[in-house]
Order: C-alpha cells, then structure tokens, then sequence
C-alpha cells in the first residue's frame, strides 16, 4: 500500500489540474449557477472529461474503459475538489456505474458501461429516503410482476438524478424498512411509464432529484434478488471514499487561499498572519488536512488491494474529512471576515460544498458509530 | 534487491541464533527496559551486549566506529525481521538517538573514536543539558556560563528538567560561551563527565509521583576544551538539530512506538491498539446490545482511534514521502506535537472510562495497571512541555510550514 504518490499518478494530477484549472475553476460554477443552468452543469465540460478517459477510468476495457484503480480515480476527484468542478462524475461513473459493473450480465453491463465511459449514457443511483443517511431503510417495494418486477414508492437526494438515462433503485423484495436481506438493485429507464424526476437545487448549487416511481417496469435485476445489499455496500464504500478525495481536494484549496490572505491582509498596521491566535488554529487546520489526506490514500490503495478493511477505514475517512472539511471550511470564513460574508468572494462555494459533502453517505457521527460496529463494541 | 534479500537471510539467522527467547513477544514477565536503566536484567544484558558487538545498536553508524554500517534499505528489513520475532533493539538511549547522530554529522575525529564505541556499548550513559530555570520555551536565553581557562572551559550554572541525570555518567550541554553576543550567537555546544567536581544533582519529584527529571547545578566544573562539539560560540546550530533527532523519537513514544529506537512491529502495533482502548473500557463501561454502555463514552473511545490510525498513517507517508523526495517531508514538523496531544487526549478518556478504579494512588483496592493508568495519566502531562511545549511547536509550524510572518 503506497501512500504517496507514485510518478504516474503525479503526472495524472498534474495533467488534472491543468484541465480543471483551464475549464472549470470556480468562475464556471458560478456562471452556471448565475445563468441558471437547466442542467445545473457542463455537458461539454463534462463530455471533455470523458473524453480524457475519466468516466470510464475504473472500466474493464470490454467496458470502454482504461482498467485503473481507485488510487487514481481519487487523484481526479481531488483535483475536481479543488475548484469545486460540478459535474456527474460520482453519480454516472462510481455510484450508478459501479452498480452495473458488479451487478449487470455482461452484456448489459458492457453495453451501459460503454456509453457511461464516453458521456453519452448518465447513471445514477436512487436510494436515500430519510433525510439522515441511512442506506437499509428502504420502504419503496419491488414487486414480482411476470417475468420481471415492477417498482413503486419515492426516493429523494438522489444525486444527478435529474439527468440520468437510467437509474438503478433500491428496492424492498422482502423483510422491513432498516433491515439488510431484502434489498434489491434494479436498473430502470427513466423514460419508463411511471418514473417522474423533479429536480431539486442544492445549496452548493449541485444537483439531485426526487424519483417518483409507480408501477415501473424494472429492465434488469442487478445481482441477486434480495442479496442487493452485497452490492450496495461495496459500491458506498467506493463512492465514499472518492467523495473524501474530492474533499481533501476542496480542505487543500481553502487551506491555501486562507493561508494566503493570513500574508496579505494587514489589520492593526501588520499582517494579520503575526497573530498568535491566527497562527496556531491555522496550524491546526494543516494537522487536520494532512491526517486527512493520509487516511483518504490508505483507503484508496485498501480499495485497489482488495484489503479486508476497507469499510473499517471508509468509515475513518469519511468521519475525519467530515470534520476536517467542517473546520478549515468554517475557519476560511471567519479569517477572511467580512469579505467572507459576501457572495462575492467564493468562500461561501467552499463552506456550502464542504456542508454537502459532510451529510452525503453519512456524516463524521454516523462513521463513528459505524467504525465502532465494525470493530466490535 | 537480490543482496536485500541476501542480507535478509543472513540477518534473521543471526536474530533466531542470538536474540533470548525472553526478549521476544509475547514478553514472558518482563517490561522492555527503559532508558539505560542500571537494572538490566540478565538475558537483557546478553542481548544487549550481543547486538552491540554486532554494531545493532547504532545499525547505520559506519563501521569503523563500532555500528552495523547498514544501508537505509537494509536497516529496513533488519526492523522488520525484528518485528516478525517480537523483539526490539536494545541499548537505545540519548547517546544513540541524540547525541550519536549529531557527533557523526558534526564531531571531530577524535570526539567521534572517543565517544560512539561508548554509545553503541551503552557503556556511557548521556544526559541532555538544555533547558534551565529561566530558559525553558526561550531556550535560546540560557544563562550557563563557560569560560576558556588555559586548556580548558570551566562552567557555572544549572540545568533544569535533564532526564535521568541521576542516573548518567555524561552530560552533552549547552553553554554561554560569550555573554556580549546576540543571544543565539554566543552558545557553545560542549561534552563533560557528570561525576566531575563541582557537579550537584537533585531529582526533581513530578505529580505522577516519578522523579526521572533533575536539577544539575555547576560550580567551577572543569570540561576539556577538545570537548567542544563543532565551533565555540556556533553551538545553536548543533543545538537545533539535535532537537530534531529528539522530536522524532519523543512523537514517536507518543503513539506507544518505540520513537526513533525500533520502530518495532509497526504494523502489528496499529492493528492490535485499534481494539484496544475499547477492551480496556468495556469492563469499566459495561456493554449493551453488544455496544459500550455509555454512548457518548463510545464516541470518545472511536473518536481517539480514529486520530491515532489517522496520525499513524501520516507518519508513515512522510517516510515513505521523504524517501522519494529524498529529504525530510514538511509534514514531519507536526508530529511531537500531535503525538503528544493525542496521547494525552487518550489517557483522559481512559481515565474516565475507568472512574474511581483511575483514583488510586498506591496499595490496596487497585490492580495493577489501574494504577500504572492513572500514572500514566499524570505523566502524560509533561510529554507536550518537554522537548518543545506543544505552543511552540505550532508556531514553528506557522513559520517554517505554512510560511506566516512572524
């Protein structure tokens, strides 16, 4: 297991950063937030991301993708942290995708994975329906129907749901709301008669949908009937650990522009930087960052390894970059004062985004909880 | 990578040959033994004096001054093959971890043949002379004096907080070599014998109840001039990077690791203290549904593994980040701090778990490691004041890390 970077995986960043700095720094959110985009991001932007192999970087070849592993994927999700790059990169590729790659024939799997690693084909995946993530407590029913099932109930926060061709529901086949067995992964069209997808606008101005779903016609089972928690919580596990990545990418970049006006602002005649005060929470801050950081590379390397611990440290990733995203998002604003207050400035991008990104798959106490499960107390 | 796997062979032969059954985990009685203790049990001692002839006690130290002469790569796998048997090194001391690595760096000849065979012996003990009644965060304003009389320096002052200096034959110290100079500017790095005329020393009695730290006093004490390390009066620089060496080993015991000693059964540690903290509570706490009782105490207890993975993970990229960037990775400048912090976050929240049974000071009514917790608890205390306050290691963070102004 590698904890830093190897020579490759710097050259991808570096090429990451170059991309993401030239199309989508934090001016492109706010264009598009401002324009109020129908779509709440980029098409081309992302077809562009696409196109250098990003969608489709975890595929099998058959698949239309490159074969690369999770250490790699978390480097690009990184630099997409950084300026706060909104497109359907976690939904599409690694929750949506994931779901097909481990759950689908292979036939379907490579037909929808293809089109999924090029841009053309959005994924995403329904499955939340309490307002505090909980993945088992599922209440919408699949209901055997013929050959196939058909689905009804309603899903909420699901992310880039508005845009997706095809969604993969989570639905009971048997048991009760907060149980485990019984769960079930069907991929659905969303033009299927039944489906009704309302948009709702986040407050970091990304996107997620409520699904409506009455008597849908599945298209496909994914995995086994009943058995869909055995693919849901690897795939959480994956997703939330690029999401971490993603925020160290968001910590690092509001670290350094807090840093950065520590040294240029002056108040008092000097520069706001000599104080003490400031000094040792921004110390701080880096502790907390560069424990992040570590942490999100050791799960990353743990998801290529095929490591046993992988939900062990998932938790520990997302419980300390919930946190860690929290407080320097938080201390970003109150250093900058005033100006931190205002629209204008994109401080307040940060502190919206790093809020988000607390409560997707769970927030610092649910991991805490979770971690503690696991380990067996 | 084939003479790795070479040396690999030829080491762990040697440790099956030479390593006692008793210096291995699982530890049948005995605790590894601290810091030159005089107490050295007898398999210990064999052990000791083993590994010293082989020059294992100072792995990398060259050669012809007594060390193993082993590269980065091969002190590597001689750690790891010590961690598959359980067994640490041995000897591990100020000599070796301070004052060795500087004198290798810094030291004449001379001072290098005559005093590293010594260290690597453990045959000298050290003591570090530092900081003083009034020169503690501000160590640059220490007031010791040393004068140049014909061949030698005579000393008058004292040195506060020194480790074990009740227990060392030597005393590596700084001293103000000229009085008129800008206050870093004047201080002399320089080496003398603790039973020295004119050398007073008292234990100092800590809350935990432990006296490991003393009180040195100096009247007219008579040092060799050849004793001086490095030039007269250029003795901050020396001084500095000592406290480098030192921080490493100190943020290192923080987290239960053996510092800059060892770097004993990384992996095995971490895995085993993951489970740790939660077996200590549980029978304190109590269990419900399979779950410590107490919620909030449960979050606390997870909260502190959590930090302790986290920070041990940190520590083991910088390695693996300086190794690459070959040159120390600015993250290390954290480490004391945290580790100490950390360590000190955990033993109150051990304390808590254990309630009254953590309350005991000594006999009856308390098992054993009730007490040793609740000595531990009050020791923990000074690991963020001593080698750095924990204050001051965040304004270096500020300054040389972050680049704020000062």
């Amino acid at each position: 297991m590698a904890l830093a970077l190897t020579e490759d995986q710097q050259i991808l960043q570096s090429t990451a950063r170059e991309f993401v700095d030239a199309t989508a720094p934090v001016t492109h959110l706010r264009a598009l937030r401002d324009g109020k985009d129908a779509d709440g991001f980029s098409r081309d932007v992302w077809g562009e991301m696409a196109k250098l192999g990003w969608a489709g970087l975890t595929f099998d070849e058959s698949s239309g993708g490159s074969g690369l592993g999770y250490a790699e994927l978390g480097v690009l999700f990184e630099e997409c942290g950084r300026t706060l790059v909104p497109s359907p990169f976690l939904a599409s590729a690694v929750l949506g995708g994931e779901c097909v790659r481990r759950g689908a024939d292979e036939a379907l799997r490579d037909r929808i994975l293809s089109g999924v690693a090029t841009g053309e084909t959005l994924l995403a995946l329904a499955m939340d329906e309490r307002p505090r993530f909980a993945p088992y407590e599922v209440e919408t029913r699949a209901e055997k129907a013929g050959d196939g099932f058909t689905i009804s109930g309603e899903k909420r926060f699901v992310l880039d749901g508005h845009v997706a061709d095809r969604l993969v529901i989570v639905a009971r086949t048997s048991g009760n709301a907060g149980d485990r067995d019984g769960l079930t992964l069907l991929l659905v069209d969303r033009l299927a008669k039944g489906v009704t997808v309302t948009r709702t606008q986040m407050v970091d101005n990304r996107n997620a949908a409520i699904v409506k779903l009455e008597g849908v016609q599945a298209e496909a089972v994914l995995g086994e009937v009943d058995r869909g928690a055995d693919i849901l919580d690897p795939v959480l596990d994956r997703a939330t650990a690029v999401l971490c990545a993603e925020m160290v990418g968001l910590m690092t970049q509001a670290f350094e522009k807090t840093m950065e006006y520590l040294k240029t602002r002056e108040q008092f005649g000097v520069k706001i930087g000599t104080f003490q005060a400031l000094k040792h929470r921004a110390a701080e801050m880096f502790a907390e960052l560069e424990l992040s950081r570590s942490v999100v590379r050791e799960v990353l390397s743990a998801i290529d390894d095929e490591g046993p611990d992988v939900p062990t440290l998932v938790s520990v990733a997302k419980a300390r970059c919930s946190d860690a995203a929290s407080l320097i998002s938080q201390e970003m604003l109150q250093m900058h004062g005033g100006i931190g207050m205002t629209d204008e400035a994109d401080i307040g991008f940060y502190l919206k985004r790093a809020r988000v990104s607390e409560l997707t798959f769970g927030d610092s106490s649910y991991h805490r909880d979770r971690f503690a499960t696991l380990q067996g107390y | 990578m084939e003479s790795l796997d070479s040396y690999r062979q030829e080491i762990s032969t040697w440790l099956e040959a030479n390593c006692p059954r008793s210096q291995r985990l699982p530890r049948e009685g005995e605790e590894p033994v601290p810091w030159g203790s005089p107490e050295i049990p007898k398999e210990a001692q064999v052990w000791l004096e083993r590994c010293a002839d082989a020059g294992l006690t100072c792995p990398t130290w060259p050669t012809e001054y007594g060390g193993a002469g082993l590269s980065k790569e091969q002190d590597k796998v001689l750690k790891q093959e010590l961690g598959r048997i359980g067994a640490q090194l041995p000897g591990q001391s100020f000599g070796t971890h301070m004052l060795g690595p500087v004198l290798l760096e810094l030291g004449t000849e001379e001072q290098k043949q005559r005093f590293l065979p010594d260290i690597i012996h453990n045959r000298v003990i050290w003591a570090q002379g530092y900081s003083e009644p009034g020169a503690g965060s501000d160590l640059a304003s220490l007031q010791t004096r040393a004068e140049r009389v014909g061949d030698e320096y005579v000393i008058n002052g004292s040195k506060i907080w020194t480790t074990g200096a009740n227990r060392a034959d030597w005393m590596f110290c700084l001293v103000r070599t000229d009085p008129d100079a800008p206050k870093h500017d004047g201080i002399s790095f320089i080496l003398f014998d603790l039973k020295s005329p004119g050398v007073t020393i008292s234990p100092i009695e800590l809350i935990s109840g432990a006296s490991e730290f003393c009180q040195v006093f100096f009247e007219d004490v008579r040092a060799k001039a050849d004793n001086l390390v490095g030039e007269k009066n250029k003795g901050w620089a020396i001084a500095k990077r000592l406290l480098q060496y030192e921080r490493t080993m100190i943020s290192g015991m923080g987290t239960g690791g053996s510092g800059g000693a060892g770097g004993v059964v990384k992996k095995k540690r971490v895995a085993k203290r993951y489970r740790s903290m939660a077996d200590i509570a549980l029978p304190y706490v109590g269990e419900r549904d399979g779950k410590l009782a107490d919620p909030n105490m449960r979050s606390l207890v997870t909260q502190n593994e959590m930090d302790t993975l986290c920070f041990s993970l940190t520590m083991k990229r910088a390695g693996e980040e300086a190794k690459a960037a070959k040159g120390p990775s600015h993250t290390a400048s954290m480490f004391k701090w945290y580790g100490t912090e950390l360590n000190k976050r955990r033993n109150e929240i051990l304390i808590s778990a254990l309630g009254t049974q953590a309350l005991g000071w000594e006999g009856e009514g308390f098992l054993d490691h009730e007490l040793q917790q609740t000595r531990g608890w009050l020791r923990s205390k000074g690991n963020s004041i001593e080698g750095g306050t924990s204050e001051v290691q965040m304004n270096v963070i500020a300054k040389r890390v972050l680049g704020l102004p000062d």
